[in-house]
């Protein structure tokens, strides 16, 4: 059997507003549109993972939080409605999806082999977490594709900054392994935005860009930063300054998803495709893709 | 601003689904069990109109949301005790409490909005609670999230509107607060047969919240938090702000009769199932350093004062 590999790994913010703002099928909320500059950038990596040839998504994901260790999905369908439980006006999505149990279960036993607390997640009623669905909604809208999600272990909270690093390193090189002896071909996806501070009040039109801006120059400049280092390839490095990043703007990579994938990924030092910043409700969003080839890899923006 | 509202009692009582879902697992989660079961026999032989939850496992970010459809089903799972089991759920909420406490927080400043979808994710604090405590729906209740950027003064204020709705439509209630004392757990997966509390400070400080409850001195409690907070909550929010919020809701005092019914480990956190009963004569007020704020100006920029013109 083939080697399994990592054929691209994605930074994929997922405010629930992106999916309400293209108004699919499946989300029964209507909008006049919003948040372009991301979705657009969203529609171009889709279009690029078109012509990757793959087997399944992997996603890690912050609203699927675990305090006693790593859960993963472990059942092939999971079909509901997902609510979200902060912006229920915006995103009551019918999803009907496959997951690739196989893998999961590889995953599991490889990162429980390495020492860490996991659990597979068997009950056929839960539902899949927001996080996940609109992820994995803007880059495969035809959900073609099976995923497996991985929730989101606490660390950040329960320890540091620091501990989530570790932790979540040792789970991404543990995904790594698995992948390898699954000889699948694997896009990984790190579901969140960075910079994470919200406004407490909505706009009555949620979608009127005129009232949307990041919630503070602070918030921007870190962002920046952070961006800047995935354009130079610095993938380590931006693991190296992630725990202040993520005290100073409360930055949802608190939830180790960037760490988990570029841990992976062995920490890159090509440079990552950049495909759009904008902010969502405050917060700041960069939609990014690592491809590990060198024939494919584009400048895009 | 109206006449007083007539609360009933309040409930404390922890968030976790063992009580529900594998109350026989160990002996401390059948002592919180029976606790639940008792505050629902003697909810049952009040005469509530109405059930309100403050639940810590519901963040809301646009201000505080209230659960408002009337008609609330659905099968809830834990996303850390799935294994547990399943949650089916079916609640009668009282719609018009939820959309005049809405108007009522924001009469008091406060950014804040009512829920009313099918399908919408309540939290496993609250179904746990209202599974437990009003399994026939026999009073109609009404939850209310906690804003997770939240501090005192929001957190005081949303429960003066309680008061003011209550007051307004004349409502005997009941008061429950779903959040755990210490919520730290083992980070793995523990035979229920050996859970305990996660550390003997952690034990030390619930013991000594349970001394106040018992003693009735919520209005101590409540001037604590920021103390409780840092000394034993995982600082996932800004603060700890269940006892803000029964006091500010109840009445800012100490004149309760308290009884902690149990007081057991879940998964290591604290869980304790506690009446709180308002009552005359005041035990040990201490002196109140925190100010008390009757509606919400907003956040204070502090960034924008004393620059440099
Ligand atoms: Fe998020």
């Amino acid at each position: 059997m083939t080697k399994g590999q990592i054929v691209a790994g994605c930074l994929a913010p997922h405010p629930p507003h992106l999916v309400y703002a293209a108004n699919p099928p499946q989300n029964e909320a209507y909008s006049e549109g919003g948040w372009e500059t991301l979705r657009w950038g969203y529609n171009r990596l889709a279009r690029k993972l078109k012509d990757i040839d793959y087997d399944a998504i992997v996603i890690f994901t912050p609203h699927w939080q675990t305090y006693i260790g790593t859960h993963f999905l472990g059942l092939p369908q999971f079909k509901s409605k997902s609510v979200d439980p902060v912006f229920p006006n915006l995103f009551r999505f019918n999803y009907d999806l496959k997951v690739d149990v196989e893998l999961s279960e590889l995953m599991h036993d490889a990162a429980a082999e390495a020492g860490i607390i996991t659990k597979m997640m068997r009950n056929p009623d839960f539902r899949v977490d927001y996080g996940t669905i609109t992820s994995c909604h803007l880059l495969n809208p035809e959900w073609d594709k099976p995923i497996v999600t991985i929730s989101s272990n606490r660390n950040t909270h329960y320890y540091s900054p620091e501990v989530m690093v570790e932790q979540a390193s040792a789970l991404g090189r543990a995904c790594a392994k698995a992948i390898q002896e699954s000889g699948k071909r694997v896009v990984l996806v790190a579901s969140h935005s960075l910079s994470h501070r919200h406004f407490v009040e909505e706009a009555p039109l949620p979608e009127d860009m005129s009232r949307e801006h990041i919630y503070n120059h602070s918030q921007y400049v870190w962002d920046m930063k952070i961006i800047e280092m995935m354009r130079e390839g610095k993938s380590r490095e931006v693991i190296d300054i992630m725990p202040e990043f993520t005290e100073q703007t409360i930055a949802e990579t608190e939830g180790g998803g960037l760490i988990w994938m570029l841990a992976a990924m062995g920490f890159p030092n090509f440079p990552a495709e950049i495909y759009g910043y904008q902010s969502v409700i405050g917060t700041g969003n960069v939609v990014a893709c690592w491809d590990p080839n060198d024939e494919t890899r584009e400048y895009v923006l | 601003m109206t006449n007083e509202p007539e609360i009933l009692f309040g409930i404390y009582c922890p968030p976790h689904p063992h009580p529900l879902l594998s109350p026989d697992a160990n002996e401390g989660y059948a002592k919180l069990r029976a606790g639940f079961d008792e505050c629902r026999r003697r909810i049952e032989e009040s005469e509530a109109d109405l059930i309100l939850v403050y639940s810590t496992t519901w963040p809301s970010i646009i201000g505080h949301q209230i659960q408002a459809l009337e008609n609330a089903v659905w099968t809830h799972v834990d996303d850390d005790f799935h294994y547990l089991g399943s949650m089916p759920y079916e609640f009668k909420i009282d719609t018009e409490f939820a959309h005049a406490f809405k108007e009522a927080n924001e009469k008091r400043g406060l950014e804040s909005r009512t829920v009313e979808y099918e399908g919408f994710p309540i939290d496993t604090g609250s179904v746990v609670a209202l599974s437990l405590l009003n399994p026939e729906n026999r009073i109609p209740s009404c939850i209310v999230s906690s804003n997770m950027y939240a501090n005192r003064s929001e957190t005081i204020v949303l429960g003066k509107a309680v008061r003011d709705t209550l007051a307004t439509q004349g409502k005997k209630a009941v008061i429950v607060v779903v959040a755990s004392l210490s919520n730290r757990m083992f980070t793995e997966h523990i035979d229920p047969a050996d859970d305990r509390i996660h550390s003997r400070k952690d034990d030390d400080w619930n013991q000594k919240i349970l001394e106040f409850f018992a003693d009735g001195r919520l209005e101590d409690l409540s001037q604590l938090s920021r103390d409780i907070h840092g000394q034993i909550r995982v600082q996932k929010v800004v603060a700890y702000k269940p006892a803000w919020f029964m006091a500010a809701s109840m009445g800012q005092h100490n004149n309760y009769d308290g009884e902690v019914l149990a007081y057991e480990a879940l998964n290591g956190s604290g869980g304790a199932v506690i009446t709180l009963t308002p009552s005359s004569g005041s035990v040990g007020d201490k002196e109140f350093d925190e100010d008390d704020v009757e509606y919400y100006q907003g956040d204070r920029n502090v960034l924008d004062k004393g620059m440099l013109e």
